[in-house]
Parts: C-alpha cells; structure tokens; sequence
C-alpha cells in the first residue's frame, strides 16, 4: 500500500510536468466540455422562455445551474482512455507498461488526476462567467454539499472503471471507435448531458438510474441542485457503490483475458 | 472530369479495402441509428414541452437534423479522413509521396481517403429530410430547392476550406489534429437552428466556426426564412475561403521539408 502511494506521488510528479507540455489537447478538451452543456443550457433555457418560465420542475434559472454544475461534474470526471488504448496496442506501447509491475492503470489514475488539476481552476473560471451571464439559481442543502463529495468521487470511479473495461476491446478488434461512439451516444443521453433526467418519460429515466450513466453524471448534479431527498441520496449512492464493484470485477476479468491474447501488434 | 475519374477510384479503392470488414457495415449502420434516434428522441422530450422552438416548427427543425446529417455524413466521407491523414502525414514526412504525383496535390490529399460506410449517414439524411418535406407539405418549390442546393454546395466548400486551412496548420504545428476534436463539439451545435443562441455565440459560430453556413443556413432555404443578403453572403464567403485556403495551402507547402530531408 505504502509502495503503492510513493508510486502516485511520483507519477503525479512526472505527469504534472507532462501535462504542461500537451496544454493544447487540454484547452481543446475544455472548450468541448464548456460548449456542449452551454449548447443544452440555451436550447432548454429558450424553451422555458416560450413556455411562461419553466419546464417540468425547472425554471430558466434552474436549468442554468444545472447545466453549468453538470459542465463542471462532467469535466471532473471524464477520461480519454477509450481512445488512448487502442493506439497503445497497436503501437505496441502496452508492452512496456506490461513490463511494470504495477497494474497500468494507476498510472493512468494519477495521469487523470494530475491534468484535472491543471484545468480545473480554468473550467471554474469559465462556471463564474457563465454564472454572470445566466444568472442560476442555486440552493443546495447543506447536507447535500457534504454528500456531493462522495458522490463525485464515486461518479469519477464508476466512470473510470468501466471505461478503462471498455477500452479493452481494443485487445479484440483493433476498430474500437465503433463501440466507443456507441457508448458516448448512450453516455450523453442517459447520463443527464441533454436533459435533467426528471424530464425523460418514465420507463427511460428508470433504465438511466439502474444503468451506470446516472451516476457518472447526472446523479451528483442533481444532488447538488437540492433536488433529491436523503432517501434518494443514499439510493443514488448505493448504485454508484454497486457499479464501482461491477466495474472492479469486470476489469479484472477482462484484463486476464485481454493480456493473454495480447500479442503487440508489430511485435 | 480526370478528377472525377480519380474520385472514383478512390470510391473503388476504398470499397475494396473495406469489404474486409463486412462487419464494419452494419456496426455503422447501428451507430447512425443510435445518432438519429438519440437526436429525434431530443427532440420529441423537447417538443412534448413546447410547440415551437425559436420560432422553428417540429418539422422544420427535423428538416435541420436532416441536413445535419447530411452535412455530417459528407464530412465524415472524404473531408475529415484526409484531411486528418494529411496531419499524420505531414508529421511522419510521407507526405513526398503524394507530392511526386502527377496530380494537383491538394486535390489529392483531399478525396484519397473516403470512409465509405458515412453514406449511410448521408442516406439517413436525405430519409429525415425527405419525412421532413412531406410533413412540412407543399410549401417547398422548385425555387427553394434550387436555392436550398446551391446553399448546400456552398455550406460544404465553406466547411471544406475550412478543414484545409486548419489542417494546413499542420505544417507549422505538431498537434493539430485537436482541432478536430474542437470542430466536433462545433458542429453539433448546428444541430440548432443558429438563431437560438445568443449574439456572441451566433456569430462564433457563423464565422469563427462556420458551422451555421453548413446547416442552419441550408435549412433556412427549405423553410423560405432565407433573406437574398444572407444567400449571396454564403456563395461570396464560399468563394473567397475556397481562394484563401488554396492560397494558404500552397504557402504551407512551401515550408514543407519532408522527412529525411
């Protein structure tokens, strides 16, 4: 464990220094996460304007605040392993992350991490500044504050976990951008990115709440918004749990088989 | 008509290449089908809370999605691949090849790659169109679908010589193929009618990005909300990027050393 925490620290080192060398792809990566809620915010936000004020159970304010929350829970927890696992395998770089004996994704944790670190106090900056220019409105309980960090957290996880599962295919096939489409489409609509999840018909937002994508994104958003009750809360955390561990079983399961047919491409 | 000749080619070319991978067929038409439903699913939740959206109708709005696709899936088909291959190319220094052809280098670089499976998103587009069309009835004239062409033509060189001039890029800086990643969240944005959004974004996205010249502006003609300064903005900006880009082109060339030299 000691081993294991002196590992992250240095490669927090390393790729802090590493993720200043690729500010470009970073900037990039903000302006898609600002864009895409701030495209929702207005659509929503001139519908809610047509209809007298609000939609369903959000205002106009309200649907500010949850698309500039959801923009930043989102930035938080996104990851681009999907794409990166495919160009490792066949350029054959897994090999050498083979050869370490840590399990490669934790080096892709602290790699995570690190650039959010970079690009978080730019993605708040972007939040207040919209916030000027939406005006939303926010009022969460403070209990739901102090269970919106565990949320986040576990959000980040599930998120992480199972794409770092899905990213696997890449072992199989070498065309994956076929399932990662798939998935970000499933991802956009079901996580809450286009719409509060309250606004989809009945049978669609159960499926999204069972599902995993409600708790990468959607499921803190709202907890912070003061929409759920602690009942709800403690729901929405007890299936985020469950996916974490899904996600722990199923990347272990996929990673023995996955390594076993790896053969670097090339190689 | 050599040009089109080699465009064929390429067609055949890539046909070959792909029938490899039957496969790949059906996983895109499954992946275009998840798009369409995902963007025709928005809009039902949308339009089951209003009856107009900015003005624009259900059906004029699914005539947009249409276009959306359609615009979508002729960037995916041959603009996209090469330009994203040029990037790769001018890095890696292959890019010699292509220029000891006997043809116009920048024509080659742009219709060599063809992902033939995007015309199934070009097909789903004219479908949602067409729905569109029949729904919206009879207001659509032999005029508007003149004018709604030419639009068309002049959204895709727009974009086209967009691509080219960001792509071109390529030749001063390593990283350029993030932009794509930026024009991707772009383009969705053209999946609403441009007028939505507020000023400063409106004319982000007209001309920083020209997105709305691609969809918005196409779809504007069908539904006979074109103004005659908008139509002859488009044909003229289509015109000078078309000769900026080229111009551009020829002088990222120039800079161009290749790999081993």
């Amino acid at each position: 464990m000691k081993g294991l925490a002196e590992l992250y620290v240095q490669q927090f080192k390393t790729t802090m220094a590493m993720m200043f060398q690729y500010r470009a792809s970073l900037l990039i990566w903000m302006i898609g996460h600002v864009l895409e809620p701030l495209v929702y915010l207005i659509v929503w936000s001139v519908v809610a304007t047509s209809e007298g004020g609000s939609v369903g159970d959000y205002t106009k304010r309200e649907f500010a605040a949850y698309f500039i929350v959801l923009m930043l829970v989102n930035h938080v927890t996104y990851s681009w392993v999907m794409y990166e696992f495919e160009y490792r395998i066949r350029h054959g770089s897994l090999s050498f992350a083979l050869l370490k004996p840590v399990h490669p994704i934790h080096s892709d944790i602290a790699d995570n991490v690190s650039s959010k670190v970079i690009t978080l106090p730019f993605m708040l900056v972007v939040a207040v500044v919209l916030a000027l220019i939406f005006h939303p409105s926010l009022s969460p309980p403070p209990w739901a504050i102090g269970v919106f960090v565990p949320a986040l957290l576990l959000a980040f996880l599930v998120r992480f976990l199972l794409e770092w599962t899905l990213a696997q295919a890449a072992f199989w096939t070498t065309r994956v951008s076929a399932i990662n489409q798939t998935y970000f489409v499933l991802l956009l609509f079901l996580s809450g990115q286009i719409m509060p999840l309250t606004l989809l018909p009945h049978p669609v937002r159960i499926l999204a709440e069972v599902l995993p994508f409600r708790g990468m994104v959607g499921f803190p958003v709202e907890l912070l918004l003061g929409r759920l009750t602690p009942a709800e809360a403690l729901m929405g955390l007890g299936i985020q749990a469950a996916w974490v561990i899904t996600g722990l079983v199923l990347l272990r399961v996929v990673w023995r088989a996955g390594v076993r047919v790896y053969s670097a491409v090339g190689a | 008509m050599s040009y089109l000749r080699l465009l064929a080619a390429f067609f055949r070319v890539s046909i070959r290449g792909e029938l490899a991978y039957r496969v790949n067929f059906f996983v895109q038409l499954f992946q275009s089908l998840l798009g369409l439903g995902i963007a025709l699913g928005g809009l039902a939740v949308i339009f089951s809370f209003t009856a107009t959206l900015g003005g624009w109708s259900p059906d004029e709005v699914l005539a947009l999605v249409g276009v959306y696709f359609l615009v979508g899936g002729m960037i995916g088909l041959v603009i996209q691949p090469g330009m994203e291959e040029l990037i790769e190319s001018v890095r890696d220094g292959t890019l010699d090849f292509t220029l000891t052809k006997p043809e116009d280098a920048q024509l080659l670089i742009s219709i060599r790659r063809v992902e033939i499976w995007k015309l199934i998103d070009i097909v789903l587009g004219f479908v949602v169109l067409g729905t569109a069309l029949v729904r919206l009835g009879g207001d659509v004239g032999g005029g508007e679908a003149a004018v709604f062409v030419l639009m068309l033509v002049a959204g895709g060189l727009i974009i086209y010589s967009f691509w080219l001039i960001l792509a071109t890029l390529s030749f001063w800086f390593v990283r350029v193929e993030n932009i794509l990643v930026i024009f991707q969240s772009m383009y969705e944005a053209g999946r609403w009618p441009v007028s939505l959004y507020p000023g400063w974004l409106r004319y982000g996205l007209t001309f920083i990005v020209p997105v709305a010249f691609a969809t918005t502006i196409p779809a504007e003609a069908l539904t006979s909300r074109l103004s005659w300064e908008t139509l002859l903005g488009a044909v003229a900006l289509a015109t000078v990027l078309l000769l900026l880009s080229r111009g551009f082109w020829r002088l990222g060339l120039r800079r161009y050393s290749g790999a081993s030299a």
